[in-house]
């Protein structure tokens, strides 16, 4: 049985309002998403003796170089390049530092710079099997990669174009009360069916805008907390997988099938407990899975699931409430961070938007790197609130 | 099938002749020489069977490192397919929409495939290794029954080279290679235009094709030729296949070898920075862009042959500089056409078996509608280049006799 996380916390949400295009580096992003999770917490950088990142847009650079760039020096360092997952590999490992006291104060921070052309530029050199073996058909990126799981999720469980809609007008609703969201004109169900094709089956409001920004938080023990006044939430279960079902041809699940059980066991709670879920959405196929492999309906009865649920913040299963990646923005790495970092928000009261009423529990879901042909990496934790 | 080009219209943009993402790593280019043979070929494990895909460095299910090249079967079903209609990259946003699709192969692999039109999820499909226009391996999903016409369509144009309605220039009527290939490129619905040296005196006609003035060797001949038709040819042949026996000493001098350099080197160079610039800046140009430029080259030009030495020694240069010109003609395609002893006059004490120059223009007007870079034409030819993937050293000593 594995060890709990007794006495870990997650505390200092912080997130540097998003832009399309950035002139600066992701160095800036990232420092400033630190900068501002110490003032909030009223530390000085000397304070952090662990530090953690994750970013696709520094160059040569690692999380050792920016200790030096930030004038930092902690006793525990790393550097996590797991994209939509990287959040909550961050926090995994943060926990178990600090718990074991290795060290006290973790800053787990993700940030991207985007200029024009820099998106197209990633792809070309994103995996060796994407350089080798998906970029040169067709060059469409992740919405090629998307529309071709799409296109099986859609043919093997009747799910329809009206059901990924609900999902992604949902969150546009929730998007509006954010205010860094990039995207928040509303959106009709009629406007979302009848958007621009991109990759068919997959069209315009399918896919998250790939812009600049940062998040950040803090993993401490209860009691430096406590000490610093600092509002928590208290970290219950986690869980990591990869490569999972590489015997399916074509991904339909993800690693958090496997895992699941464990989950709610390490928290002690079912699925029905859950306030509010924060699922990786840089498209709603995978949003789907996520609501299958982690318990809340059967394989295959997701769209059924979001036909029977109200998706918003103040509906019956609040879902993405700060608006997701696909309302206010896919800020590379930082995007495996929003969610954990908006979950925080709602469990310790300082959201920035739409509260969920009387948030308990949440969870959190990542899922990175489409390296070949599907994402690779899954993971999830549960967060309760009172730290 | 694409219906014939029509007249360009003068007003409207040519397109420019862009590349496809071309970056592999070196362990993928082990495609790229299958399909520039037209083989299909996939790593195999040699510990544990299971065939890979993407190429790999390590087995994806025993971590053996040994894995080879192999043909597999190349038979699976379409599990899922998207129409891109939005690409970041230039070559594809000039060619959208553009069809892609994930194929489960029986032999285990699954392989995201360029996907033909007719090709829908569930259906049973044929992967094939073409070269794309940056002259890189892709895979390719084609239906399971299907004829030469039903799919030509503007992907596969893509990555072939189909001579129906696109103008080929061959350079030389003079030869019976020059002959039979205009008369098997007019049967392949291509029109032809037939260099012919010295015009002035009696020459062969070949019916159907344009007879004009080229001599390889006079600068001023190609410069001619190049400013008259330059802008509108899609093709070239080079056919000037020049072969003559004797070995280094028999020869005495540098006669003979300087006319071999002659017609085997400096011609072709001298044609190709004529009309090279001319025929890659059309690249993209239309439904029947510009696209291929074919050598046809003696298989001693591997490896010398010394009985046949100084001829050996030019189809060497002439190798070396097809290759060159691969890099710089890109997008065009560079074929080179490797041929044993062919059956005719300075081949008349070399025994059987020898290409008839039918044989040969079959083999290239093939190689041009299935898009391969690499062909060796006839028995002798196959065995030599046999020998020489062999082992060239061996191959070395083994033609020393």
């Amino acid at each position: 049985m594995r060890r709990g996380y007794d006495g870990v916390v997650v505390t200092a949400p912080t997130t540097i309002p998003y832009e399309r295009y950035s002139i600066h580096s992701a160095h800036r992003w990232i420092g400033q998403a630190l900068a501002a999770a110490l003032k909030r917490a009223g530390l000085r950088p000397r304070d952090v003796d662990g530090f953690c990142c994750s970013s696709f847009s520094l160059g040569l650079d690692t999380a050792v170089g920016l200790t030096q760039h930030f004038g930092i020096s902690p006793r525990w360092l790393d550097h996590i390049p797991m994209g939509g997952a990287s959040g909550i590999a961050a926090l995994r490992r943060a926990a178990r530092a600090v718990q074991a006291g290795d060290a006290d104060i973790v800053a787990c921070v993700a940030g991207d710079t985007n200029h024009p052309d820099s998106f197209r530029q990633q792809l070309t050199g994103f995996s060796r099997f994407s350089t080798d073996a998906v970029y040169p058909y067709g060059a469409g990126g992740p919405n090629m990669s998307f529309a071709l799981l799409t296109d099986a999720y859609m043919r093997t469980y009747g799910a329809t174009r009206e059901d990924f809609g609900r999902i992604c007008v949902s969150q546009r609703s929730n998007a509006r009360n954010t205010p860094h969201a990039l995207m928040k004109r509303p959106l009709t169900l009629e406007q979302y069916l009848a958007a621009r094709p991109i990759a068919d089956p997959i069209a315009l409001f399918d896919c998250v805008m790939p812009c600049a920004g940062a998040e950040a938080f803090l993993v401490m023990r209860d009691e430096t907390a406590r000490a610093l006044g600092l509002p928590s939430a208290r970290l219950l279960s986690t869980i990591e997988r990869h490569n999972a079902f590489a015997e399916d041809p074509i991904q339909l699940r993800g690693g958090w099938a496997v895992d699941r059980d464990e989950l709610y066991g390490m928290a002690g709670v079912g699925p029905g407990d859950i306030d509010l879920l924060e699922t990786y959405d840089d498209y709603p196929v995978i949003i789907m899975m996520q609501i299958e492999d982690l318990g809340f309906c059967a394989k295959g009865e997701a769209p059924a699931f979001v036909r029977a649920h109200d998706l918003r913040v103040t509906g019956d299963f609040p879902h993405n409430t700060s608006g997701g990646q696909l309302s206010v923005g896919q800020a590379g790495a930082a995007g495996g961070h929003l969610g954990l970092v908006e979950a925080i928000r709602q469990l310790t009261g300082e959201t920035l938007g739409a509260k969920v009423a009387d948030a308990k529990l949440a969870m959190v879901s990542g899922f990175g790197m489409i390296n070949y042909d599907r994402g690779l990496c899954s993971g999830a934790a549960i967060l309760a609130a009172g730290g | 099938m694409v219906p014939p080009p029509k007249r360009k219209n003068p007003l409207r943009r040519t397109q420019a002749p862009l590349l496809p993402p071309s970056a592999r790593s070196r362990t993928a280019l082990g495609i790229t020489a299958a399909a520039a043979q037209g083989r299909f070929v996939l790593q195999v494990c040699a510990a544990c069977e299971t065939v890979q895909y993407p190429p790999r460095e390590i087995c994806g299910a025993c971590l053996g490192d040994e894995l080879a090249w192999r043909a597999v079967p190349s038979e699976g079903t379409l599990l899922a397919a998207t129409t891109i209609r939005i690409s970041g990259d230039p070559y594809f946003r000039e060619r959208m929409p553009w069809r892609t699709g994930t194929v489960a192969m029986d032999a285990g692999p699954t392989v995201i495939a360029h996907v033909q039109a007719s090709l829908v999820p569930g259906d049973r499909a044929r992967l094939v290794q073409k070269l794309d226009r940056a002259g890189q391996g892709v895979m390719v999903a084609l239906p399971l029954a299907a004829t030469h016409d039903s799919l030509d369509d503007p992907m596969m144009r893509e990555l072939t080279n189909d001579p129906q309605d696109r103008r080929v220039l061959v350079t030389d009527g003079r030869h019976p290679i020059g002959q039979a290939v205009a008369r098997a490129l007019l049967a392949a619905g291509a029109h032809v235009v037939l260099g012919i040296a010295d015009i002035w005196k009696p020459f062969a006609s070949v019916d159907g094709a344009e007879m004009i003035e080229l001599d390889l060797t006079d600068a001023d001949s190609v410069r001619r030729c190049a400013a008259a038709y330059g802008g509108r040819l899609e093709i070239v042949v080079n056919t000037g296949l020049y072969t003559r026996p004797g070995g280094i000493l028999a020869r005495g001098d540098l006669t003979t070898a300087r006319v071999e350099m002659e017609a085997a080197y400096f011609g072709p160079m001298r044609l190709a920075q004529a009309l090279g610039p001319a025929l890659r800046s059309r690249a993209a140009d239309g439904t029947h862009p510009a696209c291929a430029w074919v050598n046809v080259l003696s298989v001693y030009a591997l490896t010398n042959l010394p009985s046949w030495g100084t001829t050996s020694a030019s189809q060497a240069a002439a190798l070396s500089l097809s290759q060159a010109l691969r890099a710089d003609l890109r997008p065009i395609r560079v074929v080179n056409v490797l041929v044993g002893p062919l059956d005719d006059e300075w081949h008349q004490t070399v025994p059987s078996p020898k290409v008839a120059p039918t044989a040969l223009a079959t083999a290239i007007v093939r190689a041009l509608r299935d898009g391969i870079e690499d062909v060796a034409v006839g028995d002798v030819a196959q065995d030599i280049l046999a020998r020489w993937l062999d082992d060239p050293k061996i191959l070395e000593r083994e033609l020393a006799t």
